[in-house]
């Protein structure tokens, strides 16, 4: 209704203001045109809401004694390398995409906030790259995989100090209904 | 329980709907440093104007004022009606080496007629004049219009009071943020939100046509690059390849967006249609190729790379080709953005560890950095070339600000108790 309502309410404002002859107007003076006069931005706008994914898990995957439950990779500063201690949570996802090969997986990279936010994003998918390229040296097939990045839009911590950079330095893997 | 969930979710999109309709806090705007010598203007209360329920002068004055390139010299209540030429002499006694004059006719319609012109005190000359008709809503886009045409007439260049700025605003909760892509008038007024969303929206970029914008929205859990059509709210996917899709930027023709999609390997440049057909690859490099802007001949195109171990501006045929080095002092250079004639490229440098906004200037290569502020983002031209309208931070919250090619006039603009980022300066009206 709204979406209805917006362009007609606009239209009929466009329709009520024109602008007549001008007067004593010289040789390159300004022009005034119609569509630049309605009541402002505002009157031009319709409002959309963005739909939410939904997210559901399968028991081990969120189970807390799993580690299969465990899904962060956290990268060291200015690194996009898996650090030895995160190697045997790699493998135990490597080894469940090989045992479930209708398993999907996203793999989420992030990047802490300095810096330029599109560049984040390419920061965060050179995480998300490593550890889907981990997986798949280790068997999960590539089309199991999507690796993409939220850059420094979705972070963990949100104080701007070292440790807190440092949490949101990371890969996040989510499973098939958890995205 | 799904039913009983879905029902929730409902409830909830209801509920943010109502929230949407009423919560769109205006942009506030401070001016934090002036030009240097500004051009001294009266702008007397134009006739009969308490016949309109919202007067225009105000807004004239307001607009130009906010320019830092004018001061506005008080002429009291006396009446300069726009029929009848000032007394220039007097006004020039007063310090104003121009005069604004107009008059306010009701028409029988319910509408107005609103007149006005422009002298130079000092030549005792005419600088010319408008007539223009308006519903009693329009007395700000009016307003914007008039003030348009002073300061054409006064600096020989065009106004950007009729534009548009776009801008992201993040609010609620730190757990259930909610993100608004808003559209503002230049002067923050009549905000209104064209999308709103759970997840975050970023790099909005409008179409040369004024009408469109491409964003990247993370509403699936991923970044993928929309073009939405502000009037009817009509949305389209344009990439939504295998990996990420970012940093979208259209060609001066509106045919065309440059994006960033790891569909490939690693971040890279492609061109497609604004329906999202024909992607072609722009360049291939071994390192992040990413914030593509066109040059406004279309000729060229700016972007971000770390293929030499930093990340530094490069440029690149639009039609493809090598890439040429632009940036070579620091670190870090990001965020290409070209003027809109072309002559100069803005973009944020890490300056001893603050990012700031910087402008080269083109032919010879010279970069002045234009703020002293640490976490400048996001630079956008106005359609004049003028002003720099960016992102950065105040207390730990997000804030708008703009600062002049020169770097003399400063202004704030925020939102309460909200973050701003994210802002886009839309192009001249036509």
């Amino acid at each position: 209704m709204k979406k209805v309502l917006v362009p007609v309410l606009l239209s009929t404002l466009l329709a009520a203001c024109s602008s007549t002859g001008t007067f004593d107007q010289p040789a390159g003076g300004a022009a005034v045109d119609e569509r630049s006069q309605g009541a402002g931005a505002g009157a031009g706008v319709a409002t959309v809401t963005a739909p939410s994914a939904a997210g559901s898990g399968i028991a081990a995957l969120t189970d807390p004694k799993n580690i299969l439950s465990k899904r962060s990779v956290m990268f060291d500063f200015d690194s996009y390398v898996i650090n030895d201690e995160f190697r045997p949570l790699v493998e135990a996802h490597a080894k469940f995409l090989v045992q479930n090969p209708t398993m999907k997986m996203l793999i989420q990279g992030n990047a802490d906030e300095r810096g330029s936010r599109e560049y984040n994003l390419a920061l965060g998918q050179k995480r998300a790259d490593a550890v889907r390229k981990a997986l798949t040296l280790l068997g999960a097939k590539e089309s199991q995989i999507e690796s993409v990045s939220l850059g420094e839009e979705k972070p963990r911590c949100t104080e701007a100090t070292e440790a807190c950079f440092a949490q949101n330095r990371r890969g996040d893997m989510l499973y098939s209904g958890e995205f | 329980m799904r039913k009983l969930l879905s029902a929730y979710r409902l409830l909830i999109a209801v509920a943010l709907t109502v929230v949407s309709a009423v919560a769109h806090a205006q942009l506030s705007i401070e001016i934090t440093g002036a030009g240097a010598s500004r051009f001294p203007v009266a702008i007397p209360v134009f006739e009969n104007e308490g016949s309109l329920p919202r007067g225009v002068t105000d807004v004239v004055r307001a607009d130009l004022e906010r320019s830092g390139l004018f001061s506005l010299v008080d002429m009291g209540l006396a009446a300069f009606p726009v029929t009848a030429v000032p007394d220039m002499a007097s006004i020039r006694g007063r310090g104003a080496d121009a005069v604004l004059t107009g008059s306010v006719f009701q028409q029988g319609d319910g509408r107005y007629e609103v007149r006005f012109r422009l002298f130079d005190t000092q030549k005792q000359t005419e600088l010319g004049g408008l007539s223009m008709r308006m519903a009693p809503a329009q007395n700000r886009a009016i307003g914007h219009k008039i003030a348009d045409f002073v300061y054409e007439k006064l600096t020989g260049q065009p106004g950007y009071f009729s534009t548009r700025i776009a801008y992201v605003v993040k609010s609620g909760p730190t757990a259930t943020p909610r993100y608004e892509l808003q559209i503002a008038d230049a002067d923050g007024m009549n905000a209104a939100a064209a999308l709103a969303s759970r997840e975050p929206i970023i790099s909005p970029a409008w179409a040369p046509d004024g009408q469109r914008l491409a964003y990247v929205s993370f509403e699936a859990k991923k970044p993928v690059v929309y073009v939405h059509t502000l009037a009817t709210g009509q949305r389209q996917v344009v990439a939504n390849f295998k990996g990420s899709n970012s940093a979208p930027a259209w060609a001066p023709d509106g045919q065309r967006l440059a994006v960033v999609l790891t569909k490939d390997g690693q971040s890279q440049l492609y061109v497609l249609n604004a329906d999202g057909s024909g992607v072609r690859r722009l360049a291939t490099s071994p390192g992040i190729d990413t914030e593509p802007a066109w040059s406004p001949d279309g000729e060229w195109i700016y972007f971000t790379s770390d293929r030499g171990g930093s990340p530094q501006i490069y440029r690149t045929s639009s039609s493809g080709g090598s890439a040429q080095r632009v940036s070579f002092e620091g670190s870090y250079n990001v965020t290409p953005r070209p003027s809109a004639d072309g002559t100069s490229l803005a973009f944020i440098t890490r300056n001893n560890g603050r990012f700031q906004v910087a402008i080269m200037d083109l032919a010879t290569r010279q970069t002045t950095i234009l703020t002293d502020s640490a976490r400048d983002e996001s630079p956008s031209f106005a359609p004049n070339g003028r002003m720099i309208l960016y992102a950065t931070d105040s207390g730990g919250r997000g804030v708008l600000a703009a600062v002049s090619s020169d770097g003399r006039v400063k202004q704030r603009l925020s939102v309460q108790a909200a973050d701003v980022r994210e802002p886009s300066w839309g192009p001249q009206s036509r």
